[in-house]
């Protein structure tokens, strides 16, 4: 891999400054992004569809997932936004060994996350509510509760595999600017990774109130 | 240069204002949760979801302040959301299953039968 030098950008022909070629990469990152939002809204417009359609099987099985849990979680991946962030914001200044150190930081949380997500699903297997696989519920609603478990996976596996491949990235910002790959006229993938990093945030977001709040004010 | 790059130093105001401002809003959304609001209970929690939302794309993805054609990138994934939502709902929301009855939702189970 070849680093740009530390204070001279390497600029690609068909750029004419390297502030173009910057906002450049920045907005092809903003229309993948645009595209993540449309992957995620075909899972959001079933969850409404399923939400409206069935109202108090809904309700009851959105109730019975671990809201401590996802609370934290919550709380653990803003907390990862805010150090990438200032990871951002100490690369645009220079400050080579705390970019490194934050982006370490924000790789860390994420798998914090990844960790308790993880023994989410392990005690949603154990309590048999894992559609198609092992699933024992019964009652009236349990086709309702069915396919909200089959939605609560889906959503949060595909943001899982996303946080999975921000980790990924992230390291590897972190490796780099550890190793003097970046300067304050050159930080572009950070500041990109940064963009992606702050939509998974974003899409957990909205998948926290979706998922964990739905249905506790209920009866 | 190794002498001014000591250290973590400190994170800027506004990025910390915003990561509390986040947590609070988590706070309120978590107890609003188990207020019996009813209806407006999921307009409530989404309202407070966007407002999260306004805040990451504002002041940690810094969108208003880049180039403007990122805003138009922005702008057409949400059109685009708004458009998926709308042409689907002209199918699923016209349908009346509950005067049929005719509900063949998967249980997962269906193997076990």
């Amino acid at each position: 891999m070849s680093e740009a030098p530390l204070d001279q950008v390497h600029l690609e022909p068909q750029y004419a400054t390297a502030r173009q070629q910057a906002e450049t990469a920045a907005l092809g990152m903003w229309v993948f992004l645009a595209t993540e939002v449309l992957f995620f809204g075909g899972m959001l417009f079933a969850y409404t569809y399923l939400r409206a359609t069935f109202p108090e099987g809904f309700a009851e099985a959105a109730r019975e997932t671990h809201v401590v849990i996802g609370t934290i979680n919550t709380v653990v991946l803003l907390t990862s936004s805010f150090t990438m962030a200032w990871a951002v914001h100490a690369a645009e200044h220079d400050r080579r060994r705390a970019t490194a150190l934050l982006l370490a930081a924000t790789a860390l949380l994420g798998l914090l996350f990844l960790g308790l997500k993880g023994l989410e699903y392990y005690k949603e297997w154990q309590e048999g509510v894992v559609p198609g696989l092992n699933f024992h519920k019964d009652g009236p609603n349990a086709h309702v509760a069915a396919m909200f478990y089959y939605l609560y996976f889906m959503l949060t596996g595909v943001h899982g595999v996303h946080v999975t491949i921000g980790i990924g990235l992230v390291a590897l910002m972190a490796v780099r600017a550890w190793r003097g790959g970046f300067s304050a006229r050159y930080f572009t993938p950070v500041e990109v990774t940064g963009l992606y990093w702050h939509f998974v945030d974003l899409v957990w977001i909205f998948l926290y109130p979706l998922i964990y709040l739905a249905g506790r004010s209920g009866p | 240069m190794r002498g001014a790059d000591a250290g973590l130093g400190r994170p800027p105001r506004a990025l910390v204002l915003t990561w509390l401002a986040l947590l609070g809003l988590v706070a309120l959304t978590l107890g609003l949760a188990y207020v019996p609001l009813g209806r407006m209970g999921i307009v409530v929690a989404l309202a407070i979801a966007a407002v999260k939302a306004g805040l990451v794309v504002t002041l940690f993805m810094k969108l208003f302040r880049g180039p403007v054609l990122a805003r138009v990138a922005a702008g057409a994934g949400l059109f685009w959301l708004a458009i998926l939502f709308s042409l689907a709902a002209t199918d699923y929301l016209a349908r009346n299953d509950a005067a049929t009855g005719n509900f063949s939702l998967p249980t997962g189970r269906e193997g076990s039968r």
